[in-house]
């Protein structure tokens, strides 16, 4: 199965700079250089040098995630039919319930969409999209149309699980990050993994079709928070950023001394 | 509301709370009238299960009466004033697992399932008041709980049944007697229980119920040998013996028992070296768990036999005797309760008169007086085996 493939890609035509790979292996060179330095110098500071020209060259040798397009994949079983998955996702009106950063996807007549998502701090991105590829009970593939200030690309392809245990969904998206290469290493880093929030949004809808609603425990009552897990509800990147004055509250309540 | 909070390891408080809502279409909220103090909520009390915060409502063996009900739940599932147990474990009921009467192998009753994964690699359900990782919901050791999926778990109750005959169905009696079924017992068989806390009582009573023979409970306080005898085992005090296994192996005719089950889990004592090993790594949190107990079973099952694991383990053991485990040919199996599989038959029993779970029950408190019941349970003060706290009683030591 290649699932990328039936992915429509524009950044090929689109011309990305085919010296990424050059770069690196540039890079690695010269750390490998400054290793053979350092071990050259045959000192205590040509052994700090060499160990850290040849640490550098290894990650940048490694450092593949950087060069390469963000893709988000997952996957997930879902204890129902691939009639019923598959119509549950053509009607794409249905994504934002469980996928977390849209907060709306609109049909028009001519059967093109509007998506809109929240970005960092509250901010709204929206894009139109269209369907490229079709395939009754088995996949859908869209991708939003040149022009867009966000390029977002997906697919999802609906398979029967074995024993006629449900239906496993797979899907792809591959978009073009707020912040280029190094937002996207940066969002790893903050534990923002596409394919992490990804599978996050497969399970809500998992959950929204099989038990139909999504488990959650906010809003439930507790006691006193630690000030520190007050603080980080507040900053959660995953949440709109609230106005000032709702920070102090928000923390308050958290908090809620009794 | 009052509700009993974790505010840190060793710190319990009962505060005052807001009620809780409706937040999804099939919740419920209750009432409750009981709520118990189970052992592996000693496990949080000493800090020894991750992904604790302040403020956390523990408790998550109670019963009461529902008080609302969400827009999903239809009214011949449950209805406002129906008096319900509520098992610990959550399940949605639709997935592949609830169809299979996994119930506590629940896809979707974890809201952080992920921390889960992390640490277990999948995740089983969510279960009340008992860590974030297993979803972080709210306790029952308050006035008012929320349960989801409300049409799934709650069990209806007859208004014959006494909450001290009803209560333990939430946990304890159906862990026990899950212990015994997946220690495979026949007719005719030994089986050595470790550890006569609640559960260990309970399992002792099913293996009985499911046709054992002889049942040797092992443990070090005279008052829980005591009450196990009362159930009809035989007892060891491991403290009083220098070899256990050969005391199992003299007992049955260098067989060895022919089921083994571990009621104790990750806060197992002991006095050998081994235990201290294990007691000095937890101390410093290189592991989670003591699993001297569960090496035990392993090495006194007799060839062929079951271990059958009942207690809480949070995390990775060291020094598994693994080949024994594979040359002796042992079957072992464990996991959290299904308890909605259970519940019913055996409220069925304790209608018929069978049984009676309520001789488990030692103390019964107010809801505030739960900080200090904690440390007296987990200290085996006052003989005590079962605390269960009545959330509306007005406090004397108030």
């Amino acid at each position: 199965m290649n699932l990328a493939a039936g992915i429509p890609s524009r950044n090929a035509a689109r011309g990305r700079p085919p010296a990424r790979g050059a770069q690196r292996w540039a890079t690695v060179a010269g750390c490998g250089a400054l290793a053979a330095y350092g071990l050259s110098r045959r000192s205590v500071a040509g052994v700090v040098i060499a160990a850290s020209g040849g640490a550098l060259a290894l990650f940048a040798a490694g450092a593949k995630s950087l060069q390469q397009e963000p893709v988000a994949r997952a996957s997930i079983q879902v204890n129902s039919s691939p009639e019923k998955v598959f119509q549950f996702w053509r009607d794409f009106q249905n994504l934002p319930r469980f996928m977390n950063h849209l907060s709306s996807v609109s049909v028009m007549p001519d059967g093109r969409s509007r998506w809109t998502a929240v970005g960092p701090l509250g901010s709204h991105v929206s894009w139109d999209a269209e369907i490229v590829n079709e395939r009754e009970n088995q996949s859908i593939s869209w991708r939003s149309l040149p022009g867009s200030d966000v390029t977002v690309d997906g697919s999802v392809d609906f398979r029967s699980a074995t024993g006629g245990r449900g239906t496993v969904v797979t899907t792809i998206m591959r978009y073009d990050p707020p912040g280029g290469p190094m937002g996207a290493a940066i969002a790893k880093l903050l534990g923002k993994d596409p394919s992490f929030m990804m599978r996050h949004d497969l399970r809500r809808m998992k959950a929204l079709l099989e038990a139909g609603e999504i488990p959650t425990v906010e809003g439930q009552p507790h006691g006193r928070r630690t000030l520190k897990a007050a603080v980080a509800r507040v900053v959660n990147p995953d949440r709109p950023a609230p106005r000032v004055a709702d920070i102090a509250e928000t923390i308050s309540a958290d908090r809620r001394i009794s | 509301m009052k509700a009993v909070c974790w505010m840190g390891v060793n710190k319990l408080s009962v505060e005052t709370v807001p009620d809780p809502k409706i937040l999804n279409p099939r919740d419920a909220i209750v009432r409750i009238t009981s709520t118990c103090i189970c052992g592996s909520d000693l496990h949080l009390y000493d800090g020894f299960m991750p992904t604790m915060e302040q403020g956390d409502i523990l408790g998550h063996e109670f019963m009461g009466e529902v008080v609302e009900v969400g827009p999903g739940i239809r009214p011949e599932r449950l209805k406002v004033g129906d008096r319900v147990v509520v098992p610990f474990t959550i399940a949605c009921g639709n997935c592949f697992f609830c169809q299979k009467q996994l119930w506590s192998c629940c896809d979707n009753s974890n809201p952080n399932y992920w921390m889960a994964e992390q640490l277990m690699g999948y995740s089983p359900s969510g279960l009340f008041g008992y860590t974030h990782m297993l979803g972080g919901y709210a306790g029952g050791q308050a006035q008012y709980a929320r349960v989801p999926f409300a049409d799934v778990g709650p069990l209806k109750l007859p208004a014959e049944i006494p909450d001290e005959k009803a209560v333990f169905l939430s946990d304890i009696f159906p862990t026990g007697y899950f212990g015994a079924l997946n220690a495979d017992v026949e007719r005719g068989d030994t089986v050595a229980i470790w550890g006569c806390g609640p559960v260990g009582l309970f399992a002792i009573l099913s293996a009985f119920m499911l046709g054992a023979e002889r049942v040797i409970a092992i443990d070090k306080y005279p008052y829980r040998l005591q009450m196990a005898r009362n159930g009809g085992a035989e007892t060891i005090n491991y403290e009083e013996v220098d070899d256990l296994i050969q005391l199992l192996k003299d007992m049955t005719g260098q067989i060895g028992p022919d089921r083994c089950i571990d009621a104790v889990g990750m806060e197992a004592t002991g006095h050998t070296f081994p235990f201290l090993v294990d007691r000095a790594k937890q101390a410093v949190r290189m592991q989670f768990d003591r699993p001297n107990v569960l090496r035990q079973a392993i090495q006194a099952c007799r060839k062929g036999g079951t271990v059958s694991v009942a207690g809480v383990y949070g995390g990775f053991i060291d020094k598994m005797p693994l080949g024994q485990f594979m040359n002796k040919g042992l079957a072992l199996k464990g996991g959290q309760t299904h308890m909605m599989r259970y519940m019913q038959p055996l409220l069925q029993r304790i209608q018929n008169g069978d049984v009676d779970p309520s001789f488990v029950m030692t103390h019964r408190v107010p809801l505030d007086d739960a900080p200090r019941m904690y440390q007296v349970f987990r200290d085996k003060q006052d003989n005590c085996e079962k605390v269960v706290l009545d959330p509306w009683a007005e406090s004397k030591a108030a």
